[in-house]
């Protein structure tokens, strides 16, 4: 079948890339003097729905802005849901662990995913999790045992992180577009560096390793673990050799200064979509431009907030899609 | 077995009006998709996305064109119909670059065209230079109908 163009979805696009926030908006928002201020400025630029929201529900409003506008703009949405894996596996986090200490919180989990909350959550109280998708039952159970037979929590993330990452990689490589599967690529190296320079600093056994990192073409997995067990420098050495050498000096300096730089080496690789004007990739760079600038804006109000210094916070800020 | 010259030359006029038409069909349908996302954000550029949508079909009204100097001339549309199989088959070759590259210009000129509405979404102002890109791939089209009418015409005055 030919490639869907998506023609009348990118012309559309087009006009709301107009409305991204630019790095001189992203400044304009710095140079504020405090949150409400920040808050009162996003709202004169459209952002939130009333104008009187709190900065979570600004940005919560605005994430679901993405989603209601990606299915005004494709018949099936379910082309996005490389997207969306996380979030589903994030409630299957909240939900095992809330069964898991009988508690009644429900502000824990994220509305936008490919499975409802219901669902997973009626899966995990009845142990039975048949009703969801394919990917999720083997992972779902095996955290869920092991969260109630050791009360390992951190175990139970990692094995429903793992199996995000590789239920992400797989769906966007089995989608042969080129700028998922790079981004997708790049996520879950990403995640392998962090969990290898982490376990490193905590002294995690082969075994941990193991089952946390997940399989990427970019990285090779044994190695990786070997140079995790020695320390710090092997993993730099190890880095050197691969695509990721430019991370090294960003690792060094902090986690957040690498989360920094993969999500900058993201905005890089979409940034060509804003020049093509057909198939499916503008509309998924334009997913990920609007994530980033949550992203950057979430950053930004919560240093206002905490009234962090502003050389501190403009560290953190993100390159931005436009 | 003589008589099918006249076959072979309504073949080459229908084949002009066919491909350079079935291509605008295409482009012009092409843009109006991307004119219609354009439209629906910003309605007040509907002039200017109606001109680069138009752009792509000029070369159903060339493949028009030259299917009617065609059958005037084959005397389809009156006249004596008497020419042999040769000089039915150069009607048809005469009609071909209009058929084809009508066709593939066409759909080149829409994908310029929609690209072009890119460049009316974010810099209006630049509608101008907007519009240069699609309409350079009009050149080929009408040096393919200029091949297509010089030959229709030499081959009529050819006396095979």
């Amino acid at each position: 079948m030919a490639e869907q163009l998506y023609t009348y979805a990118v012309a559309r696009i087009r006009s709301k890339e107009l409305l991204l926030l630019s790095k001189s908006e992203i400044d304009q928002l710095l140079n504020c003097k405090s949150e409400k201020e920040c808050l009162k400025l996003l709202s004169e630029k459209g952002w939130g729905k009333t104008g009187e929201e709190d900065s979570e529900e600004m940005l919560r409003v605005e994430r679901d802005k993405i989603w209601n506008l990606m299915k005004e703009l494709v018949e099936d949405i379910s082309v996005f849901n490389m997207f969306l894996y996380t979030n589903d596996y994030h409630n299957l986090k909240a939900a095992i662990k809330q069964v898991y200490t009988d508690s009644k919180q429900d502000d824990i989990y994220i509305t936008q995913g490919t499975v409802p909350v219901d669902v997973i959550l009626n899966s995990v109280k009845e142990h039975n999790f048949s009703a969801l998708p394919e990917h999720m039952q083997k992972s779902a159970d095996e955290a869920y045992q092991v969260l109630l037979h050791t009360g390992d929590s951190q175990l139970c993330d990692v094995i429903l992180d793992k199996a995000a990452l590789e239920t992400m990689l797989r769906k966007c490589k089995e989608s042969k577009v080129e700028l998922l599967a790079k981004y997708a690529e790049l996520k879950v190296a990403a995640a392998n560096i962090n969990i290898a320079v982490r376990s490193n600093k905590t002294r995690k056994s082969r075994a941990f390793l193991e089952r946390s990192i997940a399989d990427c073409a970019s990285l090779d997995k044994n190695k990786l673990i070997s140079a995790a067990l020695e320390s710090l420098e092997s993993i730099y050495q190890y880095l050197q050799f691969t695509d990721y050498a430019d991370a090294v000096e960003a690792i060094k300096e902090s986690s957040s200064a690498f989360e920094r730089w993969c999500d900058n080496l993201i905005m890089k690789h979409i940034r060509p979509q804003k020049s093509n004007p057909f198939t499916i990739s503008p509309l998924a760079a334009y997913i990920l431009a609007r994530e980033n600038e949550i992203k950057t804006v979430r950053i930004l109000l919560s240093g206002k907030r905490n009234e962090i210094d502003d050389g501190f916070i403009r560290e953190r800020m993100r390159d931005m899609y436009v | 077995m003589d008589k099918f010259g006249i076959v072979f030359a309504l073949l080459g006029a229908a084949l002009a009006a066919l491909g350079a038409g079935a291509g605008s069909a295409r482009g012009v349908g092409l843009g109006g998709e991307a004119g219609s996302g354009l439209v629906t954000e910003d309605p007040a550029k509907f002039g200017k996305v109606l001109i680069l949508q138009l752009l792509p079909g000029t070369q159903g009204i060339y493949g028009l064109l030259i299917a009617f100097i065609t059958l005037s001339n084959i005397g389809v549309l009156g006249g004596s119909a008497d020419f042999g199989i040769a000089k039915g088959l150069l009607y048809l070759a005469a009609c071909l670059p209009m058929a084809i590259v009508g066709y593939v210009s066409a759909i080149a000129q829409a994908k310029a065209s929609v690209a072009s509405m890119g460049i009316l979404a974010k810099r209006p102002d630049q509608f101008g230079k907007s519009m240069i890109f699609p309409a350079m791939v009009e050149t080929y089209a009408i040096l393919a109908l200029l091949i297509s009418m010089l030959s229709i015409n030499g081959v009529a005055g050819l006396s095979i």
